[in-house]
């Protein structure tokens, strides 16, 4: 009798458990259903076709956009300013913020004072900080090239010369993102323990030694974790370049990312299959680069 | 390590203050010049560095011409219902999630880790269509439709119930509470940290958004503070004085939460990213 009753009880609970699941889960689900799963199917679909005003009357065209795609200059040049962009701010993003968080996990004074100023760039937005260093690299009343000329040197085009707005951008990009990974990795350094160091000193090691044997190896689960998202993040870049270079700059051959170039393709040509498949582009070369990324780590990283 | 000399302790603090300035200088800057008028922006004086003046003519002009009141308005009603949602939806999903067991749990996981996983240019065109089809444009709901709910919350509060011990879910059980009340009675005062956290993610990313507002609401009048900087720009063009008065309007109200919530700001980046 009474183990029937028990069983019956955990059979209620169970249906009641499934219920509350349903029910707890059912806003997420539906919504990502709606906003993100039936959009990325749409997106992919969109870019067989060329898309009417509106989306309606669309032409289904095959695989047009992709083979206009592959015959258009325009992609590879924002492909690759994309990459350089990338391979410009990850390094030295990645070892600033590295050096910045290791010299303030050694109890220097005014460790938290430095990290919060370092950590304000991430609260701005990056309109508004892109309006104030074209402010600082223009090129007839800029701060930047006054000092240079007061230096007796020429002035440069920060944002017109093709070869240098590249650069241009990349040091906004470092500057704004600079405080965010030195936070994260300056946390991951605090997780390692203190008798770690002092086991260390004991042996003679100096701090070169440690740098090497003990942080660098204790922290690179944060490193790899902070170099996949700043990759993935710069892999996507647009508001910079957006605020920075209109299409009708001269340096915009040599800037314009892949983001952008779908934005300008969807939202000004009207132009959305193109722009789909130009997206289905930057999802290939993320995940590539996501892949290669993983399958390396086993190489450096150190779990414990 | 615990030597350090004072020629050491000279080089590394003069290093931090040359990165901190570099830091905070265009901010500086930024303020300096929103006093000025074109020609003392212009002048390149250096004994003229400062504004002659406090002017406040910039923040006039654009005030007048950007509605800026509506600019807040429109940014702040964006962010905190985004953050509301975020909240409600991505903790009632992460906890049946971590802490439940029915049919088709994981596969609905899978969706959660989908849309994390994909460039989320990929979704723009679609959702631009879906809210253009229902008449939407230019209105706050435009600017909240694609936050409504959080992949990114619902993963990283997952972590933060899968920590709780199992002992609490029994003795829970035992005291009569049914799971809906064990949920909010209990598991959600314990994850509050991860709600904090998720709160400032959620607000910082709305904040700094700027294609998604940019495409959707084109009215002066719908923009959000970020989008509407890409207008004042290609209004104002070279009026730099001006520009920087509108972009110290833009970026003082999160910079003044975050001298307030320093320590939530840095705990929020570091949870939100170690728990990947």
């Amino acid at each position: 009798m009474g183990e029937q009753r028990t069983k019956k009880r955990i059979g209620k609970n169970r249906i009641s458990e499934w219920l509350w699941g349903w029910f707890l889960i059912a806003p997420t689900t539906i919504g990502l259903i709606i906003l993100n799963i039936i959009p990325a199917i749409q997106s992919f679909y969109m870019s067989f076709f060329k898309i009417g005003d509106f989306g309606v009357n669309n032409e289904f065209v095959g695989l047009a956009n992709y083979e206009k795609m592959f015959n258009d200059p325009q992609v590879w040049r924002a492909v690759i300013n994309t990459l350089r962009y990338t391979v410009l701010v990850v390094p030295v993003s990645i070892f600033l913020s590295a050096v910045i968080a290791v010299i303030l996990n050694s109890n220097i004074k005014g460790q938290d004072i430095y990290r919060s100023i370092y950590f304000i760039p991430v609260v701005a937005t990056p309109a508004a900080v892109t309006m104030v260093w074209r402010w600082l690299y223009n090129y007839h009343y800029g701060l930047i090239n006054f000092v240079i000329k007061k230096i007796g040197l020429q002035p440069v085009k920060w944002m017109d010369d093709p070869n240098v707005a590249m650069l241009s951008i990349a040091i906004i990009g470092i500057w704004s993102i600079v405080g965010y990974n030195m936070v994260l990795i300056l946390a991951g350094l605090q997780e390692i323990p203190k008798t770690y160091y002092e086991a260390a000193s004991i042996d003679g090691a100096n701090s070169i030694v440690m740098f090497f044997k003990i942080i660098l190896p204790m922290v690179s689960p944060t490193i790899f974790f902070v170099m996949i998202t700043s990759i993935i993040q710069c892999m996507q870049v647009f508001d910079v370049v957006y605020m920075m270079i209109n299409v009708s700059n001269p340096a915009y051959d040599k800037t314009v990312s892949l983001v952008y170039l779908f934005y300008n393709n969807t939202f000004k040509y009207y132009d959305e299959g193109y722009g789909s498949a130009i997206v289905m582009l930057l999802l290939v070369i993320i995940s590539i680069i996501t892949v290669i990324q993983v399958k390396l780590q086993k190489k450096w990283v150190n779990y414990l | 390590m615990q030597t350090k000399s004072k020629v050491y302790l000279v080089v590394v603090h003069t290093l931090l203050i040359i990165g901190s300035s570099v830091m905070i200088w265009p901010f500086i800057w930024m303020i300096i010049t929103s006093f000025k008028t074109v020609t003392e922006a212009t002048a390149m004086n250096p004994f003229r560095f400062f504004p002659s003046q406090l002017r406040f003519e910039n923040y006039q002009g654009v005030i007048e011409q950007f509605n800026f009141l509506k600019l807040y308005f429109n940014t702040f009603s964006m962010i905190a219902i985004n953050v509301l949602c975020a909240i409600v939806f991505s903790s009632m999903a992460a906890f049946a999630f971590a802490r439940l067991e029915f049919p088709g749990r994981d596969f609905c996981f899978g969706i959660v880790l989908f849309q994390m996983m994909i460039p989320t240019q990929i979704f723009i065109v679609p959702q631009y269509l879906m809210v253009d089809k229902l008449g939407a444009r230019n209105t706050i709901f435009a600017l909240v439709f694609p936050g409504l709910v959080s992949a990114f919350g619902t993963f990283l509060l997952r972590q933060f119930f899968k920590m709780i011990p199992k002992e609490l879910e029994y003795s829970a059980r035992i005291d009569g509470c049914n799971i809906g009340q064990m949920f909010v009675r209990i598991m959600l005062p314990l994850v509050k940290p991860g709600l904090v956290a998720l709160a400032i993610f959620t607000a910082l990313f709305a904040f700094k958004n700027l294609m998604w507002p940019l495409i959707i609401n084109p009215s002066p009048d719908a923009a959000t503070l970020s989008s509407a900087l890409s207008k004042i720009q290609s209004a104002y063009s070279v009026n730099y004085p001006r520009l920087m008065a509108a972009s110290v309007l833009a970026v003082c109200p999160m910079l003044i939460l975050y001298f307030v919530f320093q320590k939530q700001f840095m705990e929020s980046v570091v949870t939100s990213g170690l728990t990947m």
